[in-house]
């Protein structure tokens, strides 16, 4: 597959992608470190960390792409995984707290004497070796998700009735983590964290590294999921998504599939949520509220579903619009423009920026003349012509 | 069936009584300037002067004297006592009483006097106090009024003080009110039980009263019944014992199954509209819940012009509010169908995400227009306030949701039956292209289905208003619990909505008592997503040949 033109524009594209990320990597937090503050071109490190913040979104909005745009489950739950994942890391970070919490306990955290806890619980343990906590941050979603869709795709919940269990799912992890006997620090979460590895993260030094670390992650998963959706594999969870029961009909095992890519997205997720508080300094169960989920959602179909790069975009694009109205005088204007962005986008843009983009390049390219046969290739939003055709209801 | 309002909240009934005895007071001391009765005079008199001895335990016996006197000042006198407003001269040994307005009468004879400069405050302690508290639960036995009766009938069951015995059963003789009348038994067989002297025979007939009673207070007593009783009343006691224990069981789940019925009865009336939007239509409507917000809010501006313009009218205001808040809802309804969901039939993923849209944008512009914060709405008359059943308390309010979410389901059933929008709007559903070729303008059913769905949510905020706080995110609480229901009932069939909501809603109320209102309703969430693997379309599942809906 190298001789199409299409081809060839889509390798372009994820180049650029890569090096875009990998040079905002490499050159932000060098900016940041070696110029002096009176230098115009200093980051400031609190941008460094806003970045971060975008970065992990991004990672998110890409896991979700995976699942929704490829495969057509779409998820209302990867908040949770997300939350998961940074709870994982947050326990890490707390556990690394030692003896220099307010009550000065070296086991316990902080919480936990305030509640009158006698030792760790179980689920605690191991949590102070950062390799464990690693593993924990793709473990517990994953097992969630593997465990969850197991029962979901076997008896084939599809569709809304998926998006609206996966709701449910998030709620009541929600209403878990808000109580205090779960023993994950109630309504305050896990806060007031100080160090990770033994680099403080207050240090413009650590922040510097975390925004980098990310960065990778970002490429990491982008060539992951990448790899994915242009293997054969990827060509079958096309055809589960456009046409589920004639993909079963041809003798496809689609729970299989659609299981192993809702797993490997939520360990995705995990590690986007575990980058993204040490970044913030702090983890709590808002994190599951069930609207974080959705609006993870419409980064993804800003940017376009179905196009990877789109996804990551459409996180960087609305964040940004975010913090900018929510730190503004606009700020009660914003809920006006999010909600307004999910109804213009499903109704006037339903292929997303990058999408319309692609289809009117692809158009360009066709009335040129060129005699290249078109080709359908995974990032070829053309494969979204017409879902609109579709059967009204059950009939 | 007893109306009293009051005595369910001990706290208000306490004020309330305390008032009353004030009156009583007044009253006694009227009667006794009219009619001074001279057969007590003397030993009452020598009673009073007690006050003036200065000694805890000489006060304690006048106190005491007082209780068994049965005369008509005793009470004004024990109530000062207690308040502090008695005063006594130790020299002349007369007693005084200060009233509230600060002046002095008599204690006697309740005549103005004036009160020697050297008079002191007649002083408590915890012991008298107590004392003081047990003379006046048996000296308002004998008021006026039933309810004040029945108080100090329960503060003599509570104290069982041996000395208010004769009071109880002299006030027994004249009890003509049946509540009061079984208040005062349980208050003889209370002090009866605990008397050492008592007959055995008197003692067995005290269990079986108590027995009667039935309640927490009734298992109290009994179980702390003194050791050296009789055998017979020990082993009847504990017979008496299991009996309420097993009668108290009975009722915790009469009362469970009522929560779960009102609880039931929320749910149902949040998810009936969606089961027209969503389960005759189709259409994922997650603005719904900002359907029944934008009801409740019109409640709030009805009753807002009415208390400022017609306060006379406020009793009606919700009945009012019916109609309008359904217009505006499905006129709110008709306009986002009409704009943002037609262009998005079939394609339920966008159709969610854009509703959701539409959702923050109500919300902000409710929050814009009324603020933040609750909105105050009141409660009409006759929602207000509870009675009893048995054991277990019911307010109106509850009571009137449950019969009005029931009487919405009758109606919506009754117009998809008989009306011929219904019918429409049935056809339209079972197949789309042959209605159209009959000649049904389907797009204008699709809109007035989406109004109606609306408008019963608008309907369904008038009465959620009345039990839960008035604010933008008041439908955000419910949507998800509207899903849960309407994916359990199944889709398209107003019967599995209906069953989902009251089975939901009980299953909470059972579960809570042994996970907590939390992990009872996590369990519940759980047990649904577990649920919908065994039947992916819910209870009442419409059949039909269509692979994929």
């Amino acid at each position: 597959m190298t001789a199409f033109p299409l081809t060839q524009k889509l390798e372009r594209s994820a180049t650029v992608f890569l090096a875009v990320v990998a040079a905002a990597g490499i050159l932000l937090p060098l900016l940041n470190l070696l110029l002096p503050d009176s230098s115009p071109l200093h980051v400031p490190t609190y941008l460094i960390s806003l970045f971060g913040k975008y970065v992990c979104y991004a990672i998110l909005a890409l896991s979700i792409d995976l699942v929704w745009g490829y495969c057509g489950i779409l998820s209302l739950g990867h908040g949770a995984f997300f939350a998961l994942g940074g709870y994982a890391m947050g326990m890490y970070l707390m556990r690394q707290i030692g003896p220099r919490g307010v009550y000065a306990n070296p086991i316990l955290p902080d919480f936990m004497v305030f509640l009158n806890w006698k030792s760790l619980p179980w689920y605690w343990q191991g949590f102070d070796m950062f390799w464990f906590a690693a593993i924990m941050v793709l473990l517990v979603p994953g097992l969630l998700a593997f465990c969850f869709g197991w029962l979901a795709f076997r008896s084939r919940v599809t569709g809304v009735y998926f998006s609206i269990i996966t709701q449910a799912m998030t709620y009541a992890l929600l209403l878990a983590f808000f109580r205090n006997d779960f023993g994950f620090g109630g309504n305050n979460g896990l806060t007031d964290f100080k160090d990770i590895l033994g680099f403080s993260l207050q240090a413009d030094g650590t922040r510097a590294a975390l925004f980098a670390a990310s960065c990778l992650a970002l490429a990491l998963g982008f060539l992951i999921c990448r790899s994915v959706v242009n293997s054969k594999l990827g060509k079958v969870l096309l055809a589960i998504r456009d046409a589920e029961s004639r993909t079963r009909f041809l003798g496809y095992r689609v729970e299989s599939y659609k299981l192993f890519v809702f797993t490997l997205s939520a360990c995705l997720a995990g590690v986007a949520g575990a980058l993204y508080v040490p970044q913030v300094g702090i983890i709590n169960p808002s994190e599951f509220a069930p609207g974080n989920s959705i609006e993870a959602v419409i980064w993804v179909a800003v940017g376009g579903r179905g196009t990877l790069i789109g996804a990551a975009l459409g996180a960087f694009a609305v964040n940004y619009a975010k913090t900018m109205f929510t730190s503004g005088a606009l700020a009660p204007y914003w809920l006006f423009l999010l909600g307004a962005l999910f109804v213009f986008v499903t109704l006037l843009l339903p292929k997303g920026l990058l999408g319309t983009f692609y289809a009117w390049w692809d158009n360009r390219v066709a009335r040129r003349g060129a005699n290249a046969p078109s080709t359908n290739n995974a990032e070829d939003p053309a494969y979204f012509a017409d879902d609109a055709v579709k059967p009204h209801m059950a009939e | 069936m007893s109306l009293c309002s009051s005595l369910s909240s001990r706290p208000r009934s306490r004020l309330i009584s305390r008032a009353r005895w004030l009156l009583a007071a007044l009253v006694v001391a009227t009667v006794a300037l009219t009619t001074p009765s001279p057969a007590t005079a003397a030993p009452f008199e020598d009673a009073v002067a007690l006050f003036a001895a200065g000694s805890f335990s000489d006060s304690a016996t006048a106190v005491g004297e007082l209780e068994t006197s049965g005369h008509p000042r005793a009470l004004a006198i024990v109530k000062a006592l207690q308040d502090g407003r008695l005063f006594a001269d130790e020299a002349s040994k007369a007693v005084f009483i200060k009233d509230e307005a600060g002046k002095t009468v008599n204690a006697v004879t309740g005549e103005p006097a004036t009160m020697p400069a050297e008079a002191n405050v007649v002083r408590l302690n915890n012991r008298l106090r107590r004392r003081v508290e047990a003379a006046l639960g048996s000296l308002t036995l004998l008021s006026p009024d039933p309810a004040t009766r029945i108080a100090a009938a329960q503060a003599v069951y509570k104290s069982r003080d041996p000395a208010a015995l004769p009071m109880v059963e002299a006030a027994l003789q004249k009890e003509t009110n049946s509540a009061a009348k079984s208040a005062l038994n349980a208050a003889r067989a209370a002090i009866v039980l605990f008397k050492p002297d008592a007959s055995e025979a008197d003692k067995l007939a005290a269990v079986a009263t108590v027995k009667a009673r039935g309640d927490q207070d009734a298992l109290a007593l009994l179980s702390s019944l003194p050791g050296d009783v009789p055998r017979a009343v020990a082993e009847s006691a504990n017979s008496a014992m299991a009996t309420i224990k097993s009668r108290l069981a009975l009722w915790s789940m009469v009362q469970d199954a009522w929560y779960g019925l009102s609880l039931g009865s929320v749910l149902l009336l949040a998810a009936i509209g969606l089961a027209i939007t969503f389960g005759v239509m189709g259409v994922i409507n997650m603005a719904h819940g900002e359907m029944v917000m934008i009801g409740a809010y019109t409640t709030f501006v009805v009753q807002d012009i009415i208390r400022t313009s017609y306060p006379s009218m406020f009793d009606y205001s919700l009945l009012i509010a019916l109609p309008l808040a359904f217009l505006v809802a499905a006129m709110i309804g008709i306009l986002i169908e009409r704009t943002v969901i037609r262009f998005l039939y079939g394609r339920p993923l966008e159709t969610l995400l854009a509703t959701w849209g539409l959702s923050l944008i109500l919300q902000q512009a409710v929050r814009t227009a009324f603020g933040p914060n609750n909105r105050e709405v009141g409660n009409p008359s006759w929602m207000s306030g509870a009675f009893d059943l048995g054991q277990i308390s019911i307010t109106y309010n509850r009571l009137w949701i449950l019969c009005f979410a029931l009487a919405i389901f009758v109606v919506l059933l009754a117009v998809l039956r008989f009306t011929r929008l219904g019918l429409e709007m049935r056809a339209v559903t079972q197949n789309r292209r042959m209605a159209a070729s009959m000649g049904i303008a389907t797009a204008r059913i699709d809109a007035l289905t989406f109004g109606l769905g609306s408008g019963i949510a608008g309907i369904a905020g008038v009465a959620l208003s009345q039990i839960d706080n008035v604010s933008p995110n008041l439908g955000q609480s419910y949507i998800i619990d509207s899903f849960m229901v309407v994916v359990f009932g199944g889709v398209g069939n107003l019967w599995g909505t209906l069953v989902g909501a009251f089975s939901l809603g009980i299953a909470n109320k059972f579960l809570e008592p042994f996970a907590g209102a939390v992990l009872g309703k996590i369990a519940i969430l759980v047990l649904i997503i577990l649920f919908i693997q065994k039947r992916p379309r819910g209870l009442f599942a419409l059949k039909g040949r269509a692979v994929e809906a």
